[in-house]
């Protein structure tokens, strides 16, 4: 009982974390805040896979996708800053309107 | 159980806070809190090797890369005006977590499978080798397009020639 009560409070925290992540995601326009909320929905990514994992006996597989996941979600958020650090370079500034401006 | 609630509710707040704040490195900071209270979370649910890669690569890499990557873009204040409305961002959420709670729920109270007597270390290097390849791909891929994105643009001899005369 003690266990299933674990899980259910972290599956309730993983669906808090992705419902701030997709907040962020809807309202951010700076670029860098954008990537900090797809951090944050990635965070409740990690957890689920564990959650997941454990509520059904296979820990083990759950952790190894969550390494998979934190490897990935490390790549996209160095590839995502370098390309906000150059659009501040030619756009000067960090607004993902001025991303439009780039279109010839 | 209290210390689950207790980690998990900080862990909330430090994203809460990371969304919220207005300045740029506070909001990585926030993150880097988030990441670390996220490591002890699946430590204390029974992972800790997850953890200690989330505390050490989600706590620390990440947040380097993004003092790093804030100290050159400088700081920019983030209070643009949202192009979705902040009433219809909330619907959506509704939304999301309807959909959400529909498809979790009825899984997470699934009897579940025949428990598995499997270490980490086998079900990384062994079941999933090939994946595990795959992930240290996608790391060079990483490695090389920010190293790509980031370099200077060269400027060709011929034309530094001529911006001198």
């Amino acid at each position: 009982m003690n266990g299933i009560s674990v899980w259910s409070i972290s599956l309730v925290a993983v669906f808090a974390l992705v419902m701030v992540g997709l907040y962020g995601l809807l309202i951010m326009r700076n670029l860098i805040k954008i990537v900090v909320s797809l951090q944050v929905f990635a965070k409740g990514t990690i957890l689920v896979m564990v959650v997941a994992g454990g509520m059904q006996g296979q820990l083990a597989v759950g952790s190894s996708l969550a390494v998979t996941v934190i490897v990935a979600d490390t790549v996209v958020t160095v590839i995502a800053l370098a390309l906000a650090i150059q659009v501040r370079r030619y756009c000067g500034t960090l607004d993902s309107r001025a991303i439009s401006s780039l279109k010839r | 159980m209290a210390v689950q609630a207790l980690v998990l509710a900080s862990m909330l707040l430090c994203a809460v806070q990371a969304i919220r704040s207005d300045r740029l490195l506070v909001s990585a900071i926030w993150l880097a809190g988030c990441s670390a209270l996220l490591g002890l979370a699946l430590a204390v649910l029974g992972a800790p090797e997850v953890g200690v890669i989330e505390l050490s690569v989600g706590a620390g890499l990440v947040t380097v890369i993004f003092v790093f990557a804030i100290s050159i873009a400088g700081e920019e204040p983030a209070s643009y005006r949202s192009f979705v409305p902040r009433s219809l961002a909330r619907v959506l959420m509704g939304l999301f977590l309807i959909l959400l709670v529909f498809l979790a729920v009825p899984r997470a109270v699934a009897p579940a499978l025949a428990p598995q007597s499997l270490t980490v270390v086998r079900a990384i290097w062994e079941i999933r080798a090939l994946d595990t390849l795959l992930q240290v791909t996608l790391i060079f891929c990483g490695v090389l397009g920010s190293l790509g994105l980031l370099a200077e643009p060269r400027v060709s001899v011929s034309a530094a020639k001529g911006g001198a005369q």
